[in-house]
């Protein structure tokens, strides 16, 4: 079992003919994702890789392949209209890799891709795998092991040094998410928290938080009333100055606000398990695993 | 991306915020000239990015022309928080009835811009909202709508009592909203908005920030930044394509992703070092990227060792181990280097790396231990 995508997810490229979208298109299709359809205006008719066939619009790929989830690699000027055109085509979840996607285009993405009832991940994030069944973004597959620790993430390469412990202690996992790096975004911890919390695949989860914004408190309130299932927490920053965006735009203490230490002791008071080193996540979790 | 009070003052009044007259300055001639245009007492105010100025002495009041110039040779030059003023904005000293304020920032609960009001302005309102919470009235603005008349008035009667000073405060308002997506603000801010003994209500502070990824498709905006205001090794770092903070400690990191060099740097605290920097070097990674990083943190006299800490992804690790060849061969790095790296290619950058004598650690504790080690053996 899993979250979000599984071996019915049936993927539209939205950019599939890019230097990115082309390159993660190989890599999604080796490891063995339904990519049923791919999206350039302009190339419509042609075949990706001899196979996949290339449609002008996203509406036209999924009435002619019945595509579910669409994954957008087009670059920030064009990755809102991207979004719009995935959520009026019907697509329930639609995955933005893209990172620099101004925030003022995503607060008028994000109500309209909810009122079409479509789940929005990211921008700027990593995309999600379930490991063994399909892989939905950049996240190297080979890393992962099907198992039964979900895990939602706010970075990219950190969450890989983590799945990558979990794997070498054959610890495997049921679904990897990373809601990305943006201030705004249309999936956060708590929506990812919910799903795993009601995934019968799932017996952990591990949540890796970073510093800015107040999402990860708020998560830990949410685990502390709705989740029964074990949490292992982490919080990266802790050594970062107040006012500067460390590489993600969101991850910025602003004032005395968003700070590691306030974010820690909110996991804390949740009884999160904290991780004080990327490392501690295997003895953390296998001290809660059955 | 920070602007200077003048600059933002520029975006205010082009969208009819009513502000007192002045202009900026970079020699004390130009401030005395300002002053004598304008007539009458002015303010000189510094011009950097950072709070505070007034504690520090970089904002003085002049009775004329004469003072204008000499305040502006003291503030000129002077640093604040480290940072040397460049430029003064001098203005109109303005008589002042009451003081409120008015933000509109980026809000990531809401999803939405948000404005925050505070009949209590001219102070911090940090401080305002952790102490005396009732003093601020809050309003999300739907952004496919805007800021509708009605929520706009509501605002502005939360600051006067008097409707016509809440009129034009209400306009000021949707003129901040203006401003605000106009120019993909995260932050709007007017502190304070004064009224004035004769019943007007004016802008005496104009505070902005832009949202970094709205400048690829504003030039214009793009030209705004200042970067005689910024370290320079940042600078030399965004024009590499790479995302460099300085700090204070001696360990160099040179990380691949946002999360990870974050928890690199962590992780050298935690083993008892101090990290010089931030540094991501991105994802898709050529070995240039890595000749540049190199180049950056060996100008910082403060550091004794580097770490590189790389999980290959996208991320190719020869194309690493290629940019420290490449590195070494172009220029001396008098401090040691320790490398961590796993994952795309690893093998292939293993070999380089022994290829002029170097090792390669796969696991990123052992990593930060040695070169923390390192560090202290060097202090």
């Amino acid at each position: 079992m899993s979250i979000f995508i599984d071996k019915g997810t049936r993927l539209v490229v939205q950019g599939i003919t890019g230097r990115d979208g082309s390159f993660h298109t190989r890599q999604m299709l080796e490891y063995g994702t339904q990519v049923v359809a791919g999206v350039t205006p302009g190339k419509g008719g042609q075949l990706f890789e001899g196979k996949v066939p290339v449609f002008n619009t996203v509406e036209e790929a999924v009435t002619a392949t019945g595509a579910n989830t669409s994954v957008i690699y087009v670059p920030p000027a064009g990755a809102a209209g991207a979004i719009f055109e995935a959520a009026d085509a019907g697509l329930g979840l639609v995955v933005c890799i893209t990172e620099g996607v101004p925030v003022m285009d995503m607060t008028r993405v994000l109500p309209y891709v909810r009122e079409r009832g479509a789940r929005l991940l990211g921008p700027n994030c990593p995309g999600l795998i379930t490991p063994g069944a399909s892989k939905v973004g950049i996240i190297p597959g080979n890393i992962c092991l099907p198992g039964r620790v979900g895990l939602v993430s706010r970075s990219g390469t950190l969450t890989y040094e983590v799945v990558n412990h979990l794997t070498r202690h054959k610890i495997g996992q049921s679904t990897c998410v990373g809601i990305g790096g943006d201030p705004l975004n249309g999936t956060s911890f708590i929506d990812c928290l919910r799903a795993f919390q009601d995934d019968p695949g799932t017996e952990l989860i591990v949540m890796m938080g970073e510093i800015g914004g107040t999402d990860e408190q708020n998560a830990a309130a949410f685990v502390r009333d709705h989740v029964t299932k074990p949490v292992v927490g982490f919080i990266a920053g802790q050594t970062a100055p107040p006012g500067r965006r460390m590489g993600h735009a969101g991850a910025i203490i602003s004032g005395s606000s968003g700070t590691a230490a306030e974010k820690i002791a909110a996991f804390e008071a949740a009884k999160i398990a904290v991780m004080r080193r990327p490392v501690d996540v295997v003895e953390l979790v296998k001290a809660r695993l059955k | 991306m920070n602007l200077h009070e003048y600059q933002g003052r520029a975006l205010f009044r082009a969208a009819g915020i009513p502000m007192p007259d002045g202009d900026v300055a970079s020699t004390p001639s130009e401030a005395e000239a300002i002053a004598r245009r304008v007539g009458g007492t002015v303010v000189v105010k510094a011009q950097v990015h950072a709070g505070g100025r007034g504690k520090a002495g970089g904002v003085k009041l002049a009775k004329n022309a004469a003072e204008a110039a000499e305040a502006a040779e003291k503030i000129l030059g002077m640093a604040i928080k480290g940072l040397v003023v460049q430029r003064v904005l001098v203005v109109p000293a303005a008589d002042i009835a009451s003081e409120a304020y008015v933000g509109l920032i980026m809000d990531r609960a809401t999803q939405r811009p948000v404005f925050m009001v505070s009949p209590a302005g001219g102070i911090d309102i940090e401080e305002v909202a952790a102490k005396t919470p009732e003093k601020i009235r809050r309003l999300a603005v739907d952004p496919r709508y805007g800021l509708l008349p009605h929520q706009a008035l509501q605002l502005a009667l939360f600051l006067y009592q008097d409707i016509a000073k809440a009129r034009a405060a209400a306009r000021i308002m949707e003129q901040l909203y203006q401003v605000f997506t106009g120019n993909g603000c995260s932050l709007a801010e007017i502190n304070p908005l004064v009224t004035t003994p004769d019943g007007r209500v004016v802008a005496l502070d104009a505070k902005i920030s832009i949202d970094d990824n709205e400048l690829d498709r504003r030039p214009d905006l793009a030209l705004l930044r200042d970067e005689s205001a910024e370290e320079p090794s940042e600078v030399q770092a965004r024009r590499a394509n790479l995302t460099f903070i300085k700090l204070e400690g001696n360990v160099g990191c040179v990380v691949n992703g946002a999360g990870l060099a974050m928890a690199t740097m962590d992780l050298v605290k935690f083993y008892g070092g101090e990290p010089a920097n931030f540094l991501d070097i991105g994802g898709s990674s050529n070995p240039d990227k890595v000749v540049n990083a190199l180049r950056i943190i060996t100008s910082d006299a403060n550091v004794k060792a580097i770490l590189f800490n790389i999980f290959g992804g996208i991320t190719r690790t020869d194309d690493v181990a290629n940019g420290i060849k490449t590195a070494l061969s172009q220029f001396p790095v008098k401090v040691p280097i320790v490398v961590r790296l796993t994952g795309t290619n690893e093998a292939e950058a293993v070999k380089i790396l022994q290829g002029i004598g170097m090792t390669a650690l796969s696991d990123m504790d052992e990593a930060v231990q040695k070169v923390v080690a390192l560090v202290r053996g060097a202090a």
